[in-house]
């Protein structure tokens, strides 16, 4: 056999053949591969979530599911409000520039990193990895919390520390500041939680 | 084709049989390749039972996971409520699945155990490399085969747990958000995720296992085994039959050596399954006896004890690590420069690669770099074959302080272990970012301090005394 003439016809259209098996494997696969994206139905489930924000008091927090994570709507005291600014300096990212993690949509990106001052919007998922932090409102000095604390959130996992706007204090495990899910206001006191287009 | 052989005339009904199916099917000659005419080496130690015991704890991890499929439901509103059923209603339900889980705390500490035994005695190199890598292969599809199984029972650590190991690939820059959404199949860990992980679980990476495995067996014993002495026995065989002198076959000294080391075993395993089957909280975690609960976190979420010393080093990846990892590519960096020999366009490569390096390394986040860094352990045993330089196989025949090393090497092993299974704290930090760089300077250090040393005279043959 091996003292046969290579036939280099035979050949090409061998491996032209095996060329064309291949790519059409390669697009039997992508069937494949995009079954494991969320379906239609999780998708459907993913779809905005409206809130009524209206039996919110001041200093209180509610939480809404929203793709099954907690979506924190916090109404902020204006003690709370005045305090933001001043702790700029001793943030991680104070302008929610960074856009690593999840980019802050730009009607958020100021120091209370909400559209409207008082109402504070973000899911309550650390950008660590993945726990929910629990509320520590409450100013002053408390465990785990630096003695100056002027109130915010505090994870229990990996102890990394937000301010009440949802931003994380320098030199702490989680990489960035707690994620602004796109919102709009239906009205003064509807909210529409995964969606920001101008209706 | 080989000629059909006839059994001798007069031949017992029984070798007929075998006859016939010696024809058409090679059954003898596989019994005698790998059982009674395969010969492993005569001076094996206590150290060389851990692969059939693994071998056996496969199958029991096989056996009792048919038998729990047959009542699970992998969907989110009712998985917790059936493991509960199997463990109050099915009858001895309880036992098969208590089994299944010590069966995986026992696979691990068996597993650990071989792999420390090819270290100890370099069982790894040549010609052994394929055998190494194919069970590198086995503790990859382990480690996915125990992730993914610890979702299942949909308790508060299985759901966060995973919730942070899939978080894990969302650091990957660029695609990470997308390939964590693509592994999750919704936005979070969902009834999509538990259903997706229980058919790996119980069909892709089983049947991956099971083709790594009887590649590890095939690769070992075409080459034969090792052993203590790192000594090739093959090298002296008896002249007149071709065996090696010092090889004895495998059936049935070793399988009787073997069944005697399933028995203590047993022992230990049946200890612990009917007096701790929660392994006082390590194979077991006691958050795990609460249903998964997407909008609380525990407050210590921690991995099962055997993935904690690769936890710990992620943990320990922070931005000051990165600094040292950045530091540890500039002094290399600058040795291989003054001291590498390299010429000019090796100088310009080497100064190339690590300035591209050290912006990479400060472009991403620490967080990534953990990821890295865990995979980064598990990877590089891989490599472990090509690192170690040693002149001997054995430890055995290494200086004296290449034991001290190995000995460093296993606490810092079990003491990431033990401080990846607490909530962090900044001495245990220190600690297990100290870990970390021994870990990797262990390896990546290898192929100069193996070679260090006075090295003791390897005999020709092995070290055997019968008792």
């Amino acid at each position: 056999m091996s003292d046969q003439k290579i036939d280099g016809g035979k050949r090409t259209w061998i491996i032209a053949s095996g060329c064309a098996g291949a790519v059409g494997a390669g697009f039997v696969a992508v069937p494949f591969v995009s079954s494991f994206e969320p379906s239609e139905r999780e998708r459907a489930a993913g779809a905005a979530v409206e809130a009524d924000i209206s039996a919110l008091k001041p200093g209180e927090k509610m939480t809404v599911a929203w793709r099954g994570q907690p979506v924190w709507i916090v109404r902020r005291t204006p003690a709370q409000l005045a305090e933001l600014p001043k702790l700029d300096k001793e943030l991680a990212d104070p302008k929610s520039e960074r856009t690593n993690f999840k980019t802050t949509p730009p009607y958020a990106q100021n120091d209370w990193r909400s559209i409207k001052p008082e109402y504070l919007v973000v899911v309550g998922i650390c950008s660590h990895l993945g726990c929910s932090p629990g509320d520590k409102f409450t100013t002053g000095p408390q465990p785990s919390l630096p003695d100056d604390w002027e109130g915010g959130f505090l994870c229990p996992c990996h102890g990394s520390t937000f301010d009440m706007s949802g931003r994380v204090f320098k030199d702490k495990p989680a990489p960035d500041n707690l994620e602004v899910p796109p919102h709009m206001y239906l009205s003064d006191s509807r909210l529409l939680i995964g969606e920001d287009k101008k209706a | 084709m080989a000629e059909l052989q006839t059994a001798p005339a007069g031949a017992s009904s029984g070798k007929k049989l075998l006859t016939w199916v010696d024809n058409r099917f090679p059954l003898s000659k596989l019994y005698n390749e790998h059982m009674a005419q395969y010969y492993a080496p005569k001076n094996f130690n206590v150290w060389y039972v851990f692969g059939s015991l693994a071998l056996f704890v496969l199958v029991i991890q096989i056996l009792t996971g048919i038998f729990l499929t047959m009542h699970y439901k992998p969907d989110a509103t009712k998985a917790f409520a059936s493991v509960e059923y199997i463990m109050r209603d099915v009858p001895w339900g309880w036992l098969i699945r208590y089994m299944h889980s010590t069966g995986a705390s026992a696979f691990f500490i068996v597993v650990y155990l071989h792999m420390f035994r090819g270290m100890m005695y370099g069982s790894y190199r040549t010609p052994r490399e394929l055998v190494w890598l194919f069970g590198c292969g086995i503790f990859l599809c382990l480690m996915a085969e125990a992730f993914m199984g610890y979702l299942l029972p949909w308790g508060q650590m299985s759901y966060w747990g995973a919730q942070v190991i899939v978080n894990l690939f969302s650091a990957v820059p660029f695609i990470g958000p997308d390939l964590a959404l693509l592994i999750r199949g919704d936005y979070v860990v969902g009834d999509a995720t538990l259903n997706r992980f229980f058919s790996f679980h119980v069909i892709a990476v089983p049947l991956v296992l099971l083709g790594l495995v009887a590649a590890h067996l095939i690769a070992l014993h075409e080459v034969g085994s090792s052993n203590p002495d790192g000594v090739e026995i093959k090298a002296t065989k008896n002249e007149k039959t071709g065996h090696p002198i010092d090889g004895i076959p495998f059936h049935p000294f070793y399988t009787v050596h073997d069944i005697f080391a399933s028995a203590v075993f047993l022992f230990v395993f049946c200890a612990v399954l009917f007096f701790a089957p929660e392994g006082g909280g390590y194979f077991l975690e006691p958050n795990n006896f609460i249903e998964a609960n997407p909008l609380k976190t525990p407050l210590h979420i921690a991995p099962v004890w055997y993935f904690t010393p690769f936890y710990s080093m992620l943990r320990a990846t922070t931005d000051i690590m990165v600094y040292v990892f950045m530091g540890v590519v500039f002094v290399g960096g600058l040795l291989a420069i003054l001291r590498g020999g390299f010429g000019t366009v090796g100088k310009v490569v080497i100064t190339a690669l690590a300035v591209g390096a050290l912006v990479v390394l400060k472009a991403f986040d620490a967080k990534f770099w953990g990821v890295v860094v865990m995979g980064g352990a598990v990877i590089i045993l891989f490599f472990l074959p090509w690192l170690d330089r040693s002149p001997v196989k054995s430890i055995r025949y290494r200086p004296g302080w290449h034991k001290i090393v190995y000995g460093l090497f296993v606490v810092f092993f079990l003491v990431l272990g033990y401080l990846g299974s607490t909530p962090p704290s900044p001495a245990g930090n220190d600690i297990s970012q100290l870990g970390t760089i021994l870990y990797f300077g262990f390896f990546l250090l290898m192929p100069w301090w193996s070679r260090l040393g006075t090295f003791k005279p390897v005999p020709e043959r092995v070290t055997f005394h019968a008792h």
